[in-house]
């Protein structure tokens, strides 16, 4: 009897996934429940920020509003600071399937149908009277920390955040865009001096606690670890199997890195356990765990881009796990920091290095460079597929995405696909559409096999992909999609 | 040769709307026919909403073409394929200049920093463009001198040396430039002096020059030098100093939203047909984004720009609203209200335009809650149905005109039309389905 380990605990909130669907790769049936160290751990953490945030107003700490990509966790902890992630708490409404009333709220308000469900979610909240998804209020802000990286909207989403809790002061931080594939001195230059200029003073005057260089080097120090144990967890899933999922498993796993523990002790015990955990997998040779049990075979393994849909996670990642189908790496992933190539917070660098940082995000690279990463990782974790979840709420991932999808199939000759979905508006879950498309993507990879066995996708040598899609690049990139679709 | 307002307006008409954009292609060809003359290094820096500097380029001897996307006057084939459902109109019509060849003889194209798929844009036409200088112009958010300034001195110098190494162009020798950018800060700064003028001489007498009209006379401008526009400029201002027409029983309102994909003629038609006065509106918002002058015959001109975006900047959902010593955008759109006297505000928003439309229920709550009246629409650049709209704005005209029993002085009700309003009723019923 195989043993069955325990779904993070947010999973266990989701839906059941509709039973007459039929289990091809199949997953293992349930047996004893055995829950990892590293799951115990992360719930502990998230259950003791939960509590600290409910407590904030008796124990006198101050709450921080601020968004996941480029986010200033070991700033936040330098000054003993509370962090509230609204696009966090709008995800969790969305998995608890509570988000469309508070969407529909903030519609009556005036927000459109056509903008982000995030900001609409946080709104409905808040017109709700600010009740979390764990059902406890939460503490309204002390600061608003506009630290936003490579999404337009989160810069409007805090304009209306300014306008619900006014007084409250904000700390802007604008990062530039990588628009060219670089960062360069000047764009440091003025983050640092944002950071020396606006958001330190902001942080020391709302925490009533002087700047102290020394703790935010502690903690940038505790977040290279943390760093380097998650590099090393992601990279596990080159092997075949594949000892986890990247992508659905894979947002539980960035949790607490990108919900303010990425500085912390916990975050460094709980990254090294879940390392050691997942090694122990990959050096068994053991597939992913599901929700449903240990998968019994890995049968494609992909790349996927684009944020996930949370109103229906679970019976979205069944649709996957069903036919035996991985995701080995994922672009979602590496919104709250990329870390593969090197990147690490540096204490003898410290304001250069969370200007690095923000910069660095997934969601500011330019669209060349976004293709560059991929196409990477769909040589380089040996991957069968490559699929976009269009997500209609973000316009960052969204806008760009089928050329995307052009240019790395042209590149590689990788059976790719495309679905749409929304982060949490459930109104833009279509099940049935999305299982068509999904179902008839994974024969074209089936067939692929069946012909012609696994067959490594073989990336261009560097320079030259870079020469592809950087300045001095040729426009018959496109070109020959285009001719073969009769368009030029 | 004196030329009749219709006339200039079907000039201008043309040129705002033709999307081979020959008018400027036709300068750079008179430029390079002489390569010993100062202008053989013509060059065309194609540029997306809102704004630019766009003095940098005048001076270095280039024309700065706004490129608003492709309207309802060119069908979309390859755009489309590039997009979802849910991304606004603007992105495909601009791919669809590019992929067409519309946009072969640009140099340059600078996409400004305003939204996700402007900035996604970019990226792509590193790829379709990869012949031309594509530069992403992060317009500062942070608006210190000493932080954002410098940060947008750099932007700026960047687009020079990559237009001067693209081009190979001799960098200008420091005493020349500053003359030549002063002197187009000049020119700019008169542009947006008559522009302005001509504004105000619509918000008295709206009746001599439609808003389609005036919206064709504006668009022109960044189709052609400045020099030149400014030239139009002049000729328009000196005609409407005229009476012509007569006024209408018209409310007056305000468009807010417009800004960056731009609604089709027959959009601005219904709303005046409609029964409403447009005194003023963010359509081509670029041409006007700094209120009032630059800088003028500075020994820093680059600084006299910066310093004009960091403090003189329209209010816009494109930019962050940091506690600003000229007010919230509440207010301020609150106070263009009330400076062109209007009677309400007319919200008029690009489908899936995030910033137009995340902006939208403070600033409509924020009028109402100040006693302002406001309507609201979506509309994509190739809208081809206008009934709803008609309808919609005209119930909003309507009643703004029956219950408004003491209208306010140099609103709707000055003495001759509060004569009108006693006949309006069937006047209307009348004009309805006149715009199909």
């Amino acid at each position: 009897m195989s043993k069955i380990i325990t779904p993070p605990p947010f999973l266990k909130t989701a839906a059941k996934a509709p039973a007459a669907f039929p289990s091809k790769a199949g997953a293992a049936k349930p047996a004893e429940v055995v829950k990892e160290r590293s799951m115990l751990l992360q719930k502990e953490m998230l259950g003791d920020l939960f509590h600290s945030l409910t407590t904030a107003k008796e124990t006198g700490r101050k709450v921080v509003y601020t968004f996941v990509p480029g986010n200033l966790s070991e700033l936040i902890l330098a000054f003993d600071m509370l962090p509230v992630y609204p696009e966090i708490n709008a995800l969790q409404w969305g998995m608890r399937k509570k988000s469309g009333q508070l969407i529909r709220d903030a519609e009556k308000y005036g927000y459109s149908e056509d903008v982000c469900t995030y900001v609409k979610c946080d709104v409905g909240m808040f017109l709700n009277g600010n009740i979390g998804p764990t059902g406890e209020k939460l503490p309204p802000p002390d600061l608003l920390l506009l630290s936003y990286t490579g999404c337009f909207t989160f810069l409007k989403w805090f304009e209306s955040l300014q306008k619900l809790y006014p007084g409250v002061p904000t700390a802007m931080l604008h990062t530039p865009y990588a628009a060219d594939g670089i960062v360069t001195d000047d764009m440091v230059k003025y983050m640092t001096r944002q950071l020396e200029e606006d958001v330190i003073p902001k942080m020391e005057q709302v925490s009533g606690k002087k700047f102290n260089p020394e703790k935010l080097a502690h903690h940038l120090d505790l977040a290279k670890e943390s760093e380097d144990w998650i590099a090393k967890l992601f990279d596990l899933t080159k092997q075949v199997p594949s000892p986890i999922d990247a992508y659905f498993a894979g947002v539980y796993y960035i949790g607490p890195i990108n919900a303010g523990f990425r500085g912390a002790e916990s975050a460094v015990e709980y990254y090294h356990q879940l390392y050691d955990e997942v090694a122990a997998r990959a050096a068994l040779g053991k597939p992913p765990i599901t929700p449903e049990g240990e998968l019994e075979e890995e049968k494609f393994r992909l790349v996927v881009e684009g944020p996930p849909n949370w109103t229906h996670f679970r019976e979205f990642w069944k649709l996957f796990y069903d036919m035996g189908v991985v995701v080995v790496a994922s672009s979602y992933t590496k919104v709250g920091g990329y870390f593969d190539e090197g990147f690490r917070h540096e204490a003898t660098k410290p304001l250069e290095s969370l200007a690095r940082y923000c910069m660095g995000c997934y969601t500011n690279y330019s669209l060349p460079e976004r293709i560059n990463m991929l196409e990477k990782f769909i040589v380089d974790y040996k991957a069968d597929g490559f699929l976009i979840n269009s997500i209609k709420s973000c316009n960052s991932f969204s806008a760009g995405q089928l050329l995307i999808m052009r240019e790395l199939e042209s590149r590689l000759g990788v059976p790719v696909s495309f679905i749409e979905s929304d982060l949490v508006d459930p109104r833009y879950f279509s099940y049935a559409n999305i299982k068509n498309r999904l179902d008839s993507f994974f024969q074209m990879m089936d067939q692929r096999k069946r012909v012609g066995g696994r067959q490594p996708f073989t990336r261009q040598a560097p320079e030259i992909a870079s020469q592809r899609v950087g300045r001095a690049s040729s426009p018959d990139t496109l070109l020959p999609i285009l001719q073969a679709e009769g368009m030029l | 040769m004196q030329q009749t307002l219709e006339a200039l307006i079907s000039k201008c008409e043309h040129l705002a709307f033709d999307l081979q954009f020959t008018h400027a292609k036709n300068w750079k060809r008179d430029g390079s026919m002489d390569d010993r003359s100062p202008a053989a290094h013509r060059f065309l820096v194609g540029y997306l909403p809102i704004y630019i500097p766009r003095e940098i380029i005048h001076a270095m001897g280039g024309l700065p073409v706004g490129i608003m996307g492709s309207g309802d006057r060119m069908q979309i084939i390859k755009g489309d394929a590039y997009y979802q459902s849910y991304i606004c109109h603007l992105p495909r019509g601009v791919v669809e200049l590019a992929l067409s060849g519309a946009l072969s003889e640009f140099d340059a194209f600078i996409f400004p920093s305003i939204c996700d798929v402007v900035r996604n844009l970019s990226g792509m036409f590193q790829i379709f463009k990869a012949d031309a200088f594509i530069k992403y112009l992060d317009l500062p958010q942070n608006f210190l001198s000493e932080v954002g300034g410098a940060y947008y001195r750099r932007e700026m110098e960047t687009v020079i040396e990559g237009i001067q190494a693209h081009l190979s162009l001799a960098p200008i020798p420091e005493d020349l430039w500053r003359e030549r950018l002063n002197h187009s800060i000049r020119l700019y700064n008169e542009n947006r002096a008559l522009i302005e003028r001509i504004v105000t001489l619509r918000q008295e007498f709206p009746w001599r020059l439609s808003a389609v009209d005036w919206y064709c006379i504006l668009r022109s401008g960044i189709t052609m030098p400045v020099e030149e526009h400014n030239n139009i400029l002049y000729e328009v201002e000196g005609m409407l100093q005229e009476e012509r027409g007569r006024p209408l029983d018209n409310i007056r309102v305000v468009i807010s939203g417009a800004f960056c994909e731009q609604p089709p003629l027959g959009l601005i038609k219904t709303i005046e047909l409609a029964g409403c006065y447009i005194v003023d509106d963010d359509f081509m918002l670029g041409s006007r984004w700094i209120e009032g002058n630059i800088e003028e015959n500075t020994a820093d001109p680059m600084a006299a720009i910066v310093e004009a975006y960091l403090q003189h900047s329209t209010f816009s959902a494109s930019l962050y609203e940091a506690a600003p010593a000229s007010g919230t955008k509440v207010e301020r759109l609150a106070e263009l209200v009330r400076r062109r006297k209007a009677d309400g505000v007319v919200f008029a928003a690009a489908s899936f335009c995030d910033p137009a439309l995340l902006d939208r229920p403070e600033l409509q709550n924020g009028l109402e809650r100040a006693g302002l009246r406001t309507i609201g629409f979506q509309y994509s650049e190739n809208t081809g149905q206008f009934k709803v709209i008609k309808e919609e704005v005209g119930a909003f005209s309507d009643s703004i005109k029956l219950w408004d029993a003491v209208p306010e002085a140099g609103g709707i009700g000055d003495a001759a039309s509060s004569q009108l309003v006693q006949v309006w009723l069937p006047t209307v019923l009348d004009e309805i389905d006149i715009v199909a």
